[in-house]
């Protein structure tokens, strides 16, 4: 058996006061069996009375990363943990968690196929630091209690250098936490409500902020300033919803309706009726899953497609513009940092390189699929600067503001928030193609106020709400 | 002692058990008793379905709604207290709550068969919107956010009664998960060896019956749910304090369909079959998610398939009946 | 007056299309008693059928109305032959089975078809209502619904075919010692119900778009409304699908959408609360 976590003894950890009979009666069935070591997992020392909030995994923080190397070193003969210094051609285990099946499975894929694309590139041009990466990929199936077990066993078992992944912000609420506290470093690629800042955390993702006013102005010239909006019933839609109301105010328009949907809803009959009712100038819409797929097929089934002009921040992550007929989705716009009708000389050779390893049946690829190449990268960039895949040490290097070039534009890191500058492409749907209508350069990440600021306090392990 | 007369199976049990309360802690590494841990937890939830089902002949969709009310409770709860010990008892007496007052709804109006099954579907999913559509800070119970889909995260772990300093989580939380289920599992055999459990077993095999010959079925019945519910909000509690995190998702079809998945494996009619059919069938989603053969629904979807046409009863009983045939006739201990 | 006739023609709607998903899982489920989990499943390899061979360059009605059900007939006609009649009625190896052949459908939709096929558009133009506009389509789907009802209460009241069917379903016993093939009874009107249930996938299909995960939209919404229908399949999932199509669609009009998933639960479970058995397991116990 390999040496494991707990097994090895962690010294230094007090004795516990008192303990239930329950405890006492377990440890004297357990002492027989242990070699050596003192510590049981899940015992906390008397000083984290103070802790407010324990949870899953706290043992681990107590145990400065110190302690732990010195507790892993005492017994000898072990692999390496990801971090140490090892063996020059020993590969480097990283892990991804993505869908591939279940609900979720059409994001899920192209996230991977896009990840795959950047560690097959990592290792073909021979690896990081001279070591090849090995990747630990897990299928969470769309399920939540998949992600807090692969989660775990990336941290505790495969003893990874870094884990990236995840789709939705449960996904990404369930695995944080895991990882800030087993000390494994997490990158999560997707487009999400922003807020959160953890300096153990990097999000390569668009926030809906800056996303929503840009809509909003493109609209503004184009048809109004009188916008109704529809949007999925969960955080995403609701926060992307408070965004659009701060913008339109903001550019003395204003919100004449807006309507949530659960995830399950498909029958749209009675919001189009609304609509049509209240003429707004634009409608906007923040929609997710299969089900909200229904709507664009009524819109257009009543004519409206053809009457009242449709933006949407979500349109396009799961193929949609090639899954839906031109008839239907033509004209809706849409925003977001990558597309492949994009012209710039990096996207084309990328493009090939991708079709050339996967073939043309994967669909579309637009920002949210993509960032998961953009996120290994960014990674690997650490490393090589770092010249070590130790965490705290690529985290200090990714945090001066690392960049790297991909087929949307160069990402940029930004130190205080752990987010990214990237370009990002007002576009407009036409014939099973986005068109591209206007390039911003480099827009900064969404920080309202400055609340995060990982420079001024490393330690911020919070998500916050925008106050909007 | 009637109960203890089958004695293969106790002694199965017994085994089983010992092994996974003193052997398993110390053979294994953390993560294996973390992932266990879940194992334990919705075998629990196995158990009680396969009790209000198999033994009370009350097919179910609602046990996912006492599961998710139990960890909802639990993590509401516990985020208010900061202690532990109040929370569980709530998480089980609250779903048991809703167990007693839906079982009176159903069975004095006698209803049963697929239209009780449609009744606690539809109670589950109404759970499922209307905690989804909690999305926004206005959703709040004290200082716990219900957070919509998107659930309540960094839920605080179940700890030694009366001290908060002391969390039971990853190997402690193994062992408390595996007594727990030993206890569940024993009081359910015993039970059913009770007058009690007796009648159950009649009433599901002729209500009428069970009936004429002066028993209160309705009684009886709701007893059977409400015990099946507090033992569902149990394990509910153990799972939002297993993944430090509690969503809709476990008032959803899907789990729901899961559940049943379960104890149809393992074979209607056992309670050791509930717990080997569930700990089976996570085992294996466990593996496909990291073996990655191909689609695991594919996979999964057809093992279902394939297990149905070949061993029609579920596991436990094909084994049982193997057994019967391997053994020369008349020394069977039933 | 534009507003409540717009309002009436989406609740019609509503109802329509409530009644189509189901009206496949009235057949295998209210007449067979087959709980077919997979129905949601059924629906969406109806809507591949249409997409995939009307993308192919076939006439769009022959790829809606024949080669959808034709396909689902088929795949029907397998799960009966290789599954269902394996299990000889046995409920609950029903249950796993169809929920197993629910995943793998999934699954194997996902491997094989994945998320680059292009749906189809609704066909027709629109229609003006003062200053409201509907699709053609709509009518359309509420015109199938009712002709697939019709047609199927006819058939069953009237055809000899029909006449065999019910009597296999209410004794099968004395159907078979009467000189009846109930076997193969039985496994014609599974595949008519998959065949249903593959039109009912293809004729949403424009509206609702295809993917490998759509079912699970469909199937529990199906089984509340057939279930709820009572004893009579057909006319209990008509009514039951005209009384839920209406308050979860009223209750989405007058507040949130959230309300009217919510009002649709209620009702059911207020219903099985009065009347037990379903709908016409009171009312209508001569109907079909």
């Amino acid at each position: 058996m390999r040496p494991g976590f707990r097994r090895t003894g962690l010294p230094g950890l007090p004795a516990q006061p008192q303990r239930s009979i329950l405890l006492t009666w377990y440890h004297a069935t357990r002492a027989a069996y242990r070699t050596g070591g003192v510590a049981r997992p899940g015992a906390l020392p008397p000083h984290i009375k103070s802790c407010p909030a324990i949870s899953t995994g706290d043992f681990v923080t107590l145990l400065t990363r110190r302690t732990f190397l010195e507790g892993l070193a005492a017994t000898a003969a072990l692999p390496a943990l990801g971090t140490g210094p090892a063996h020059a051609s020993e590969p480097i285990p990283v892990g991804a968690i993505y869908d591939l099946s279940g609900p979720l499975q059409g994001f899920g894929q192209n996230q991977w196929r896009c990840a795959r694309l950047a560690l097959d590139q990592i290792n073909e041009s021979g690896g990081l630091l001279g070591r090849p990466l090995d990747v630990k990929l897990y299928d969470s199936q769309s399920d939540m209690q998949f992600y807090n077990q692969f989660a775990n066993q990336l941290a505790l078992r495969d003893r990874v250098a870094v884990v990236q992944g995840g789709l939705t912000s449960s996904s990404r609420e369930v695995i944080r936490p895991i990882l800030r506290r087993l000390e494994t470093l997490y990158v999560y690629n997707t487009n999400y409500e922003g807020g959160v800042c953890d300096g153990n955390f990097f999000a390569t993702g668009a926030t809906p902020g800056i996303y929503v006013d840009l809509l909003l102005r493109a609209a503004a010239e184009r048809w109004g300033k009188r916008v109704y909006v529809l949007a999925a019933d969960y955080n995403y839609g609701q926060i992307s919803a408070r965004w659009i109301r701060r913008g339109a105010l903001a550019l003395g328009g204003e919100v004449v309706g807006e309507e949530f949907f659960p995830l399950e809803v498909n029958q749209f009959g009675a919001t189009i009726s609304r609509i049509q009712a209240v003429e707004p100038d634009v409608v906007l819409n923040v929609f997710v899953g299969p089900a909200h797929e229904a709507f664009y097929g009524q819109w257009a089934s009543a004519g409206m497609n053809q009457r009242i002009p449709m933006m949407s921040t979500t349109f396009g992550g799961t193929s949609e513009i090639v899954r839906m007929p031109p008839e239907v989705v033509n004209g809706i716009m849409v925003i977001g940092s990558y597309y492949e009708s994009l012209d710039y000389p990096f996207n084309q050779t990328w493009l090939a390189e991708f079709r050339r390893r996967n073939g043309t049946d994967y669909g579309y690829l637009t920002d949210v699929p993509i960032k998961d190449w953009y996120g290994w990268m960014l990674w690997a960039e650490g490393v090589r600067q770092a010249g070590t895949t130790d965490r705290e040490a690529v985290v200090a290097a990714l945090e001066t503001g690392i960049s790297v070039d991909g087929p949307g534009g160069p990402l940029t890191i930004d130190a205080r928030t752990h987010h990214c500058f990237m370009n990002t492409h007002l576009a407009e749907a036409r014939d099973g193609e986005f068109r591209i209508l206007e390039r911003y350069q480099n827009v900064p990440p969404t920080n309202p106020a400055d609340q995060c600021d990982l420079q001024a306090r490393p330690d911020t392990n919070t998500m916050y709400t925008p106050d909007i | 002692m009637n109960w203890l007369r089958d004695r293969t199976g106790l002694l199965g049990a017994g085994v089983a058990g010992a092994v996974l309360i003193a052997v398993v802690p110390a053979a294994t590494e953390v993560y294996v008793q973390f992932e266990l841990t879940l194992f334990l937890i919705f075998a629990i939830l196995a158990l009680s379905l396969a009790w209000v089902w198999g033994f009370g002949g009350i097919l179910s969709f609602g046990q996912s709604a006492f599961f998710g009310l139990g960890a909802y409770t639990f993590a509401v709860a516990v985020i208010n207290l900061g202690e532990s010990t109040l929370p569980i008892l709530l998480g089980v007496l609250v779903p048991a709550l809703l167990a007693g007052l839906l079982g009176y709804f159903l069975f004095w109006r006698r209803i049963s068969d697929v239209y009780l099954a449609v009744i606690t579907l539809a109670v589950s999913l109404i759970f499922y919107y209307l905690i989804g559509a909690s999305a926004g800070s206005q959703y709040r119970i004290g200082a716990a956010l219900l957070g919509g889909y998107n659930g309540i995260p960094s839920v605080p772990p179940i700890n030694v009664p009366g001290a908060p300093e002391q969390p039971l989580v990853y190997g402690d939380l193994y062992i408390l998960t595996a007594i727990v289920l030993a206890i569940v599992y024993g009081g359910l055999r015993w039970l059913l060896a009770t007058d009690f459990g007796r009648v159950v077993v009649a009433i599901r095999e002729n209500e009428e019956r069970a009936q004429l010959l002066g028993y209160d079925v309705r009684m009886r019945k709701l007893a059977v749910f409400v015990i099946g519910g507090g033992i569902a909000g149990l394990a509910g509690v153990l799972f939002a304090a297993w993944g430090a995190y509690v969503s809709p998702n476990v008032f959803s079809m899907t789990f729901t369909a899961q559940i049943i998945v379960w104890v149809l494996v393992g074979g209607l009619g056992t309670l050791s079959g509930a717990v080997i059919g569930c700990v089976l069938v996570q085992a294996v989603m466990t593996w496909l998610g990291e073996a990655k053969l191909a689609d695991t629904n594919l996979v999964l979807g057809a093992g279902f398939v394939l297990l149905v046409l070949f061993a029609r009863r579920g596991l436990v009983p094909g084994l049982r009946d193997l057994l019967a045939r391997i053994r020369p006739p008349g020394r069977d201990p039933r | 007056m534009d507003l409540a006739l717009v309002v009436g023609l989406h609740l019609l709607h509503a109802i329509a299309s409530l009644a189509l998903i189901s009206v496949g899982l009235a057949v295998i489920f209210g007449m067979l008693r087959v709980i077919n989990f997979a129905h949601g499943e059924f629906l969406m390899v109806g809507g591949y059928a249409f997409v995939l061979s009307a993308g192919a360059g076939v006439n769009l009605w022959l790829a809606m109305l024949v080669i959808a059900p034709a396909v689902v007939g088929m795949l029907g006609y397998l799960v009966e032959r290789l599954v269902i009649r394996q299990l000889r009625g046995d409920v609950i190896a029903t249950i796993l089975a169809t929920w197993g052949l629910s995943l793998f459908l999934v699954g194997l939709a996902a491997t094989v078809l994945g998320y680059h096929q292009q749906g189809v558009a609704p066909p027709f133009g629109t229609i003006q209502i003062g200053s409201y506009t509907i699709g053609i389509y709509t009518f359309f789907v509420i015109g199938v619904t009712i002709l697939v009802i019709l047609a199927l209460f006819a058939w069953l009241r009237w055809s000899r075919a029909g006449l065999l069917v019910r009597g296999t379903m209410q004794d099968g016993e004395l159907a078979a010692g009467l000189g009846a093939d109930t076997v193969r009874i039985r496994s014609a009107t599974f595949v008519l119900g998959s065949a249903l249930s593959g039109l009912a996938g293809a004729v949403l299909a424009p509206l609702a778009g295809v993917l490998p995960e759509i079912g699970a939209t469909y199937v529990v919404k199906a089984f509340i409304t057939v279930i709820s229908g009572g004893a009579t399949a057909l006319t209990g999932t008509t009514l039951a699908a005209a009384l839920f199509g209406l308050t979860s669609q009223a209750a989405a009009f007058v507040s949130r959408p959230v309300v009217g998933e919510v009002a649709l639960l209620v009702v059911a479970i207020a219903l099985l609360r009065v009347l037990p058995t379903g709908i016409t397991g009171r009312y209508f116990r001569k109907a079909l």
